[in-house]
């Protein structure tokens, strides 16, 4: 009796489990487990004279992670995050109020405008923007038809310039999830909270920017993490001035041929991930809003 | 008339928790029985087992006279209503009521006639090309219902379909579906936490409590004489005494209470017994000085008006308190006076404890 | 008061009319440039209209089967992802089983670690175990950050999703696949449809994983990547304009589509 029952129950539930569960789990162990654990192992092998990756225990690269020149990029690349970042609230926050709060019927249209631009291949959009701010391009045409100045004036190449760039790729990471915050917002709350007597700025800080901080801590995950590894745009952009910590990387794998170099370098951007999943977990973030 | 569902020594249990014990129970042909209990006492499991979603851990369900628990949901000659009605959201009315003629292939013109005729029976008729979104609570029920009986079940099964109407609408369905029952004569088995529907729609109830059945029964037997304490409290309001069997003459049982002495009518009841004794309190009386067979007083603490009826609060000695209900223009007792409450000795329901004796319970200490 | 309603009225039109400015300031510079008679690659200045890039990018196979490459790898992948995804979805949601945290756990990788790290990780482990790099590994890389945004979308959707109406599907006498089909796919296809659609969209745009475990084979984000290196040929702008419209015009023909869909509800 026993047995035919549990029979039975494997043939209801064990089958289709597996059959369901079963591709995604394959896939996850082979293509994202069993690569960055091989990652882990490289970062501690060396390379021979041909450059091939030689499996002997080494702190070798660990210990380059830590010369100057390093150091000095991590810090800027970390700069950069931080200062997009903090574009992408400045602009973002008051933009996705805005829409998401707008009255008007055209509201699913000024949310799609927002995606658009970027079913236009993004490397072509950020070479857009080269032109634009490039010497003899549209800004200084623009500036010196003006007589606002005499000659082309530099924009291109700075750090400036891949701010501007990872604010331009990323920003959409940042309103979307804010802008599902607010939407959520319960207009009763705001008018009870000026009913109480609070003045709009008072209804801000009390009310508005504590539920929806949820969305400024996904927006600023999904802004902050890309932009250390977002090696093109500052290629692009930057020329060499503004590099990131996946610039990094990229040499290593490309032209430098130090892949063990290059796995610990990963490492980095695996910790800095990691620590910061874990802060934004702490601070109560839903993991499921970071799939936007 | 013959048996139409037979559950046997059914078992089901999840993990530590052992949901239905051992039940055994039989459903007649066209009836409609009812499952009454507060919810997690296993009810709707065995609802869930008779339509093929859960399987028994042991024991048999027979529909007529087959053994059905190896089979799947879907072989199965039995139909369900569910309490959150599972409408086909994707799906317009039409074709959810057309769903199970679709599924066993039936010709597009007959589905096309039955359901028409299906819709008129339960009152939708213009409601074909919606969709279950745009309906009413009450109009998605007829829908569940249409949906589950086009089949023409031998048994359809309903899990508290009422559950999510309010209170007027809940009792116009109720009619409703007491009507259907009767039209279609199919076998209703239904679900429900809720005693008052239970009392008037059902032939029988099965009352279930922590996963036994304690009463099977007409509505009249499990109100006059409910079988266990549980179903005593569950069913209607009632006073609870507990006590032991004091003196035993023929069929005169005295019962020893806390503050006193009881008396009541009842067969098989033992010398030392526990037992409990149930009084409904339209069955309560109460006299200014004691009456033959009693010996309990109480405090009047409060009235209640409730309409017709006077619902007098009485407080005993131990600070438990009792309802006796009174014809409204009677004169009363002022709060605070001393009363003796008694009743008609037939009046008052006697339940075997399922403890033992006094004695058995001594014996056990000093046997351990 | 009213007035100053006015004025903030006006700022946020303005605020807002600024930000929509900065996000769509590069299309036009694409779309003139594809334009422009120039035939220096780095546009000093306008030269004159003409359309002889649309014509001469007909001559450019390169370019072009990049093109196709990305179409290819875009969709199979999105196809593969989307089934993976959705049965991921609805097993996970549906069954108990040991180790779902950690397969949970293990679904956000893809999402928030830096695209290089997956690119090099994929790399690294597709030459330890000498998988030819090209066509396949591009897709298998490409599923492979598809697949948590299927799952996300799809599990939004089983939030809510009552398990009853499946149970009632096979008491009305439907079978497990049949009610697959019959109820949960669709019912779950709004979900589905969101996850495929943005699974696409990161796919033809993908370029850090795509450079890493190309081999030979190029996409047409790598194609662009490449001749910027060299100042964007104006037969590039030519096609990302083609696209942009391709594109457009399919937003137009799908939301219309939805709208009709949603009033019929």
């Amino acid at each position: 009796m026993g047995k035919k029952h549990s029979k039975h129950e494997w043939k209801s539930n064990t089958l289709p489990a597996f059959v369901m569960v079963g591709p995604v789990t394959v896939m996850l162990i082979l293509l994202v487990a069993v690569p960055l654990i091989y990652v882990g192992i490289m970062s501690f092998c060396t390379t021979d004279a041909y450059y091939n990756v030689v499996f002997k225990f080494s702190l070798e690269n660990y210990a380059q992670l830590l010369s100057p020149d390093y150091v000095k990029i991590y810090g800027q690349s970390i700069v950069i995050a931080l200062i997009t970042t903090i574009l992408c609230i400045l602009i973002g926050y008051p933009f996705s109020y805005i829409i998401a709060r707008t009255k008007s019927k055209k509201k699913q249209l000024l949310y799609m405008l927002v995606i658009i631009p970027f079913w236009t291949n993004s490397l072509i959009r950020i070479y857009g923007w080269r032109t634009f701010l490039g010497s003899s391009g549209w800004l200084n045409s623009l500036l010196q038809f003006l007589h606002i100045t005499s000659g082309p004036v530099d924009f291109i190449y700075k750090q400036g310039t891949t701010v501007l760039g990872m604010v331009y790729c990323l920003i959409p990471f940042m309103i979307l999830p804010l802008y599902t915050a607010i939407e959520k917002l319960d207009g009763n709350l705001l008018e009870a909270s000026s009913d109480l007597g609070a003045k709009p700025v008072s209804t801000f800080l009390e009310v508005i920017l504590p539920l929806t901080s949820g969305g400024i801590f996904s927006g600023s995950i999904m802004v902050f993490i890309p932009c250390l590894g977002y090696f093109f745009v500052a290629n692009i952009l930057g020329g060499g001035n503004s590099d990131v910590i996946g610039n990094l990387i990229e040499r290593q794998f490309k032209s430098g041929n130090n892949w063990p170099l290059g796995a610990a370098l990963s490492i980095i951007l695996i910790v800095v991930t990691l620590i910061l999943v874990k802060i934004y977990q702490k601070a109560g973030g839903d993991m499921d809003s970071l799939g936007v | 008339m013959g048996h139409i569902v037979e559950i046997e020594g059914v078992n089901k249990i999840y993990g530590k928790n052992h949901v239905v014990k051992d039940l055994n129970l039989t459903v007649e042909e066209g009836e409609f029985l009812t499952f009454l209990g507060s919810s997690g006492c296993g009810k709707t499991t065995t609802l869930r087992m008779i339509a093929g979603f859960e399987e028994p851990t042991t024991g048999t369900i027979k529909v007529e006279g087959e053994n059905i628990e190896e089979k799947e949901p879907f072989e199965r000659d039995v139909n369900t209503v569910f309490q959150s009605y599972a409408l086909f959201p994707h799906k317009t009315i039409f074709d959810n009521i057309a769903y199970g003629l679709k599924m066993k292939k039936v010709p597009k013109a007959e589905i096309k006639e039955r359901v028409t005729e299906m819709m008129e029976l339960v009152q939708l008729e213009g409601f074909e090309k919606r969709y279950p979104s745009q309906l009413s609570g009450g109009q998605k029920q007829r829908v569940a219902i249409a949906r589950a009986l086009i089949n023409r079940p031998k048994v359809l099964l309903l899990d508290e379909p009422l559950g999510a109407l309010d209170l007027k609408l809940r009792k116009q369905m109720q009619l409703e579906l007491k009507r259907l029952q009767k039209k279609l004569n199919i076998t209703f088995i239904y679900v429900t936490h809720d005693q008052e529907e239970a009392l008037t729609m059902s032939d029988r109830i099965a009352i279930m409590h922590d996963g036994i059945l304690d009463q099977l029964g007409t509505p009249t037997e499990i109100y006059e004489s409910p079988a266990t304490k549980f179903v005593a409290t569950f069913i209607g309001e009632t006073n609870i005494f507990d006590g032991t069997v004091s003196f035993v003459q023929g069929d005169h049982v005295q019962v020893m209470i806390e503050n006193g002495f009881i008396s009541g009518i009842g067969d098989g009841f033992r010398f030392g017994e526990y037992m409990t004794v149930s009084v409904r309190p339209e069955k309560m009386k109460f006299s200014d000085s004691p009456v033959d067979g009693f010996g309990i007083t109480a405090f009047v603490k409060d009235y209640v008006y409730v309409g017709s009826v006077i619902k007098c609060i009485v407080e005993l000695p131990n600070g438990n308190e009792l309802k006796i209900e009174r014809l409204a223009g009677q004169s009363l007792p002022a709060i605070g006076s001393r009363i003796y409450p008694y009743w008609n000795k037939e009046d008052a329901v006697l339940i075997h404890s399922k403890e033992n004796s006094i004695f058995e319970a001594l014996d056990n200490i000093v046997l351990a | 008061m009213k007035k100053k309603t006015k004025i903030h009225k006006i700022g946020n039109i303005a605020f807002c009319a600024l930000v929509y400015i900065f996000l769509f300031l590069p299309i036009p510079v694409v779309v003139v440039n594809s334009m422009n008679a120039t035939t220096s690659k780095s546009y000093l200045s306008w030269k004159g209209f003409t359309l002889d890039w649309y014509v001469k990018l007909w001559d450019n196979t390169a370019l072009l089967s990049s093109f196709g490459n990305t179409i290819i790898i875009a969709v199979v992948s999105t196809i593969l992802a989307t089934i993976i995804g959705t049965l991921g979805a609805v097993g996970m949601y549906k069954y108990k089983f040991k180790g779902k945290g950690i397969i949970n756990g293990f679904l956000y990788i893809p999402v928030v670690i830096p695209e290089i790290v997956l690119g090099i990780s994929l790399l690294t482990i597709f030459a330890k175990t000498n998988i030819p790099r090209g066509m396949l590994t591009l897709i298998l890389a490409h599923v492979t950050f598809c697949v948590p945004f299927v799952i996300f979308n799809v599990r939004a959707r089983l939030t809510g999703y009552d398990n009853s109406i499946e149970e009632a599907s096979m008491d009305l006498g439907a079978n497990r696949i049949v009610t697959f089909f019959e109820i949960t796919l669709p019912v779950l296809a709004p979900g589905i449809a969101g996850g495929a659609l943005l699974a696409f969209t990161l796919s033809i745009d993908d370029v850090i994983i795509s450079y890493f475990v190309n081999g030979q084979t190029k996409t047409y984000p790598l194609k662009v990547m490449e001749s910027i290196k060299s100042g964007v040929a104006p037969d590039v702008n030519a096609l990302s304009t083609l696209i942009l419209l391709g594109t457009i015009l399919l937003v137009v023909l799908t939301q219309s589509n939805l709208f009709h869909k949603s009033k019929s509800e």
